[in-house]
């Protein structure tokens, strides 16, 4: 039973890791494309050690798959944040039919 | 002081971790490695020990965790379909958002909610002010208080009651 509930996780977990994927391929700019890999690829990931944690239960493989999680859901975003902010300070433009860019705006204050 | 014990035990827990099935050669070399590790780099984990010593911010923690979780897989069906779909439904922008938390962590905890929370990925954060500049997939408000509202309206009220 338990090994079935993994299977469901491993899978539902490639199925967002494809569309991380695919996303990082058709969406338009730097900014969108993060939007998609970030969340799509953490808990894609996520889902798939959790996956194999269900496999492996309480062993060294299953400890080391959910401190994996941990790290993942700690740094993927602050990984994220440096990569968007490094790119808009050093002059990425957004995509042309964005609606606002607040930060611009600001910026030019400064 | 009181920061590098709250450093030793961690480091200890993610040791355990890492060397799982227990065994007294592991753990005495963890043990060592832990007190050279929290004597280094204690000082600078928390500012603010006393914090850890109330149960009630652990409490909300837990109750955080579903919210933040089912957050989470919202957003991913969200991206999901807005990648899948043929003509690509999106209306990308940078708005500002307010927040009235102060500290380090709350607002580290804040920013990376809010990236991993539907469509939405924080750019830069103005600690001073206190304004983050959100990245919004699909922009439904460029008014500071009402994205406020949306974007972080669910998250703000219980992360304050745990880090400030």
């Amino acid at each position: 039973m338990i090994e079935i509930i993994g299977y469901i996780f491993i899978a539902v977990g490639l199925m967002f890791d494809f569309f991380g994927c695919l996303g990082l391929v058709r969406l338009p700019d730097v900014y969108n494309r993060l939007q998609a890999s970030t969340k799509c690829v953490t808990l894609g990931t996520c889902s798939i050690l959790f996956g194999l944690f269900l496999f492996k239960g309480f062993t060294a493989s299953g400890i080391k798959a959910l401190l994996c999680i941990v790290f993942l859901i700690l740094t993927a975003p602050v990984s994220a944040h440096a990569i968007a902010r490094g790119a808009h300070i050093s002059g990425v433009k957004l995509w042309d039919k964005s609606v606002c860019d607040k930060y611009e705006e600001d910026k030019k204050e400064m | 002081m009181k920061s590098r014990i709250i450093l030793f035990f961690l480091a200890i827990l993610v040791w355990l971790g890492l060397t799982w099935p227990p065994d007294w050669q592991h753990i005495s070399i963890g043990i060592l490695v832990a007190i050279f590790v929290a004597f280094m780099t204690g000082d600078m984990f928390t500012k603010r020990p006393h914090l850890f010593r109330h149960p009630k911010r652990y409490f909300w923690l837990l109750y955080y965790l579903p919210i933040f979780i089912w957050e989470c897989i919202k957003a991913n069906f969200d991206v999901a379909y807005r990648v899948g779909h043929p003509d690509l439904p999106i209306n990308p922008g940078i708005v500002k958002v307010k927040t009235s938390l102060k500290s380090d962590t709350g607002l580290t905890f804040l920013a990376n909610s809010i990236t991993l929370t539907p469509g939405t990925l924080s750019v830069d954060v103005d600690q001073e002010e206190g304004f983050l500049y959100v990245h919004w997939l699909n922009v439904k408000d460029k008014d500071i208080e009402k994205a406020t509202k949306l974007i972080i309206g669910r998250f703000e009220p219980i992360l304050k009651r745990i880090f400030e």
